[in-house]
């Protein structure tokens, strides 16, 4: 099992990302955004970062590079495929995921630690945690506040397509715990069928307790599971 | 052909840029800002003769690349 860490100009997480799934013992190897063969891979990581310098909007100009041919590919094949942070916007812009990521609410960089609960464990990002788990994860971001349509919104809460929330250390989700200002504090969500999954917080910064918070591995012990599944 | 494209927020999509920047004035003593909303200008000069097939041709990129349809309008303006 293979994972391709996606590289764009600008990206600049890959390579905590590929630390992380080789630290639970997964290959991970880095492609760059011009490659246009992933059949290699079993599943695809779109890492955090500023890809393509974040230029006209998040996500907007790496939606169209080379590689998210073999991305779209992936995902419709049933393939795993994770976005973080910067991942995840590119994922909205890739039209693989519903919604927009729009700056913070109070106009800030924020960068510490967040709480978020799990909310479902049939996505690819959850499946190894416990629904209602709480985990604590470091949110790194400036456009990292989620927005949706009511309708586009609706849908996610109806089909249970939401699984992570901003919440307490004690796992309340309220405005109080709510860092940026997303809509019914989402953290991250997927697709209808599971296998694509995106999450604004950084789970490959809270993989060893020297970083102060190992809660990240169980999201990337979801998704290596989740390789095995995609290859029955 | 100069084609300008103005990129704007749907009103029910928040600004918090646009936000800010109106509090701020209301803090400058300016009450009667009731609200503001940035917008993105984008400037294009493109090579064609015929306005429309240039507007056309702009439409298409204002859909696929310069606004995002989830949660901005845009407007084209095709001149001199």
């Amino acid at each position: 099992m293979t994972t391709a860490v996606v590289v764009f100009p600008g990206t600049n997480c890959e390579h905590d990302v590929v630390y992380a799934l080789r630290a639970i013992g997964e290959e991970a190897e880095l492609v760059w955004h011009r490659d246009t063969d992933l059949s290699g891979f079993d599943g695809v990581v779109l890492p955090g970062g500023f890809a393509h310098g974040d230029y006209l909007r998040t996500g907007a100009i790496a939606r169209f590079s080379p590689v998210m041919t073999e991305v779209v590919r992936m995902a419709e094949a049933g393939r795993p495929v994770l976005g973080i942070c910067n991942g995840f916007q590119i994922l909205c812009e890739a039209g693989l995921l519903p919604g927009v990521l729009l700056q913070n609410r109070d106009l800030k960089f924020i960068c510490r630690p967040v709480h978020v609960r799990v909310e479902h464990t049939n996505s690819i990002l959850t499946r190894a945690a416990q629904e209602g788990q709480v985990l604590e994860i470091p949110l790194n971001s400036y456009e990292g506040n989620f927005t949706a349509t009511d309708v586009a919104h609706d849908a996610l809460e109806a089909e249970a397509q939401v699984i992570l929330r901003y919440c307490s250390p004690a796992g309340v989700v309220d405005t109080a715990a709510n860092p940026n200002g997303s809509v019914a504090n989402i953290a991250g969500i997927m697709n209808p069928g599971g296998n694509i999954a995106a999450v604004m917080p950084h789970p490959e910064r809270a993989i060893e307790d020297v970083l102060g918070s190992s809660d990240g591995k169980i999201m990337f012990e979801s998704f290596a599971a989740s390789l095995e599944d995609a290859n029955v | 052909m100069e084609v300008t494209v103005t990129v704007r927020r749907r009103p029910n999509i928040a600004d918090p840029a646009g936000a800010a920047v109106s509090k701020a004035l209301r803090d400058l003593g300016y009450d009667a800002v009731a609200k503001v909303r940035i917008d993105r200008t984008i400037a294009l000069t493109i090579d064609g003769e015929d306005p429309i097939a240039v507007e056309e041709r702009v439409r298409e990129m204002c859909e696929r690349l310069l606004a995002n349809p989830v949660m901005e309008d845009y407007h084209i303006e095709v001149g001199p």
